[in-house]
């Protein structure tokens, strides 16, 4: 189980660096999704990682650490809030630089596909 | 327990609350009021904490009661203390020059103003590492919006490379924390202290990853060789009473790095080993980096922002140390070059606004119309920030050059100091000469400071005559709070 939640980390954020790294405002953003996704599973699996065990005491025989649960809860609500105002920031973005481009404006183009667009 | 510690936090929230309240959403006149008055009444309460910190031992407050391991506690030392007044210094100031009419650009600027500043002293009280992220992204929050506050391309386009840098380094600072958590069992910056020295070699290669991560993460906010390139346009897009403000923001970065490698973790091997050495070298390498920057610079106020990197630069080496004197050093520098960069910000505007369409750049243009009052202010903080006696960068570069005596780091140091300082020499005096000298035509233009505006920069720009003046007493109690600094490390939360 171990190896399956670190390889599913891993990949997230190998994908999460993919997409933080293209050169759209959109693209970004779900890469730093993505990257909050990995980072939340990251912090639930820092408590260790138990089958069967109760969040809550006198539930079960065992109990796993609550304190990841408290931290993971607290990064969702905040990555979430910043996710939201990238996504306001980035709509602004478009329409001051009338481009989608994280520079706020487009490289010269060398293909004329991108050139066109601006 | 003294309740006096957690004021700090919640008197901005109280503010920014009211500021969003009737009767004050109504009138920006009484906003106005309410702001410098809170800022006001936020310096009493941070002298109020100096004055109980200082000679006393560190108190540590807990959230809610709950004992140490397991709630939230704050600690208030000389340190936290230190950094508390300063932000507030820098708050009067800002919220001041503020009001002259730059709060008009958006209608929930003082509240922002507010909230940033609960994040700023949360960030320097806290005691727990996730509580540190939190007041991070509280500050962060506020500073995403005041940095675009009052629209612009540029604004925007800066805003969009901070705000995504900052995403990532949260995200990162996240990271770490699980792997801090995961490898030693606590996030209090205490407890973790105590824990170090009893975990295995697995779990220290665990929490080893995690520091290149945390340094990572302090590294972006305070703007260190190679992750400065935000800095540049972001300070100088800002309007000025928020880049005043944005002085107090790197120095967050630092305040971190120094709360948790020369605190926390001082007594681990690892620290010594490679982590110390990381940034002695970026700290060298930020200095050349903020130098060309300020050699390049083509305005007055991307010089202000490149000579905060220089400051950065001076800071994270002598810090890296990890002795009580370059420790004792960092905190009068760390004063010093806040107020005086602060000041140069809240100076490179109101040139600006009397120089017509020249600006701040540093071309030919119009004579000022109040040459006395700014130029006997720029030559005060220019002369400052070089490090000519009897201003207050005189006696911290001097404090700098005394913490490193020995070996080949003197060598490295004293070279990478004093050169900095002889570039800095040049190029603020060429900007000096440029700006009130080379004037095209002798018609000044008719736009004087206001009051508000000329107290808030008299504020700033004294501080550093005032800085020297009192330099005996106040390098005494930066000693001090360097010594407690490392001796709280040893404490267990429970010593309290």
């Amino acid at each position: 189980m171990e190896l399956l939640v670190a390889i599913i980390i891993g990949v997230m954020t190998c994908c999460a660096v993919f997409l933080i790294l293209r050169a759209r405002t959109f693209a970004v953003m779900l890469g730093l999704t993505m990257l909050s996704y990995a980072v939340n599973l990251f912090i639930f699996a820092s408590g260790g990682l138990k089958i069967g065990a109760g969040a809550v005491l006198h539930a079960t025989e065992e109990y796993a650490d609550p304190l990841p649960q408290a931290l993971v809860l607290t990064a969702i609500v905040i990555g979430f809030a910043m996710t939201a105002f990238l996504v306001v920031l980035s709509i602004r973005a478009r329409a001051d630089l009338g481009n989608d481009h994280v520079d706020g404006k487009l490289p010269v183009a060398k293909n004329t596909r991108q050139g066109a667009s601006s | 327990m003294n309740h006096l510690i957690i004021l700090p936090i919640v008197w901005p929230l109280l503010v920014a609350l009211l500021t969003l309240l009737p009767p004050f959403d109504r009138s920006l006149l009484l906003r106005r009021y309410l702001s410098v008055g809170g800022s006001v009444v936020l310096l009493l309460i941070s002298v109020l904490l100096v004055i109980q910190s200082t000679g006393s031992p560190a108190q540590l407050y807990q959230l809610g009661n709950w004992a140490a391991p397991f709630g939230i506690s704050l600690l208030l030392d000389q340190v936290s203390s230190l950094m508390l007044c300063l932000t507030s210094v820098l708050a009067v100031a800002s919220s001041l020059y503020a009001s002259s009419g730059e709060d008009e650009g958006g209608f929930f600027f003082h509240s922002l103003l507010h909230f940033q500043l609960m994040g700023i002293n949360g960030a320097f009280l806290t005691a727990d590492l996730f509580n540190l992220f939190v007041f991070f992204e509280v500050l962060l929050i506020a500073s995403y919006s005041l940095l675009i506050h009052g629209g612009g391309k540029a604004k925007t386009r800066a805003a969009v490379h901070y705000v995504i840098l900052n995403l990532v380094g949260s995200a990162l600072f996240l990271f770490a924390l699980a792997l801090i958590y995961g490898a030693s069992g606590t996030l209090n910056m205490l407890d973790l202290g105590t824990k170090v020295a009893s975990l295995s070699e697995t779990q220290l290669q665990l929490l080893q990853g995690a520091v290149a991560l945390l340094l990572v993460v302090f590294g972006l906010k305070a703007a260190v060789m190679p992750l400065h390139f935000w800095l540049g346009s972001a300070y100088s897009s800002v309007t000025p009473a928020v880049a005043a403000l944005f002085a107090i923001m790197t120095k967050v970065g630092i305040y971190s790095l120094l709360r948790v490698f020369a605190m926390v973790l001082q007594d681990a091997g690892f620290v010594a080993d490679w982590v110390f050495p990381v940034l002695w070298w970026t700290g060298l390498l930020t200095i050349l980096m903020g130098v060309l920057g300020v050699l390049a610079s083509e305005d007055l106020r991307k010089m202000a922002s490149y000579l905060v990197i220089v400051s950065v630069g001076s800071l994270v080496a002598i810090l890296s140390l990890g002795t009580p004197e370059s420790v004792q050093a960092l905190l009068y520098y760390l004063v010093h070059s806040t107020l005086a960069t602060a000041a140069l910000f809240l100076l490179a505007d109101l040139i600006a606004n009397q120089r017509g369409k020249a600006g701040d750049r540093l071309v030919n243009g119009r004579k000022v119309a109040q040459p006395v009052l700014l130029g006997s202010a720029f030559i005060v903080t220019a002369l400052s920030i070089v490090g000519m006696p009897p201003f207050s960068g005189f006696i911290g570069k001097l404090l700098l050059l005394q913490a490193v005596s020995e070996g080949s780091a003197m060598l490295w140091y004293w070279s990478a100091l004093l050169g900095s300082s002889l570039m800095l020499l040049i190029a603020l005096s060429r900007a000096g000469s440029i700006l009130f000298w080379q004037v095209s035509s002798s018609d000044a233009e008719a736009r004087r400071a206001g009051g508000r505006r000329s107290t808030a920069l008299v504020l700033l720009v004294l501080a550093s005559p005032l800085l020297s003046l009192f330099a005996g007493p106040l390098t005494e109690w930066c000693q001090a709070a360097a010594t407690q600094l490392q001796t709280i490390a040893n404490l267990s939360p429970g010593a309290f």
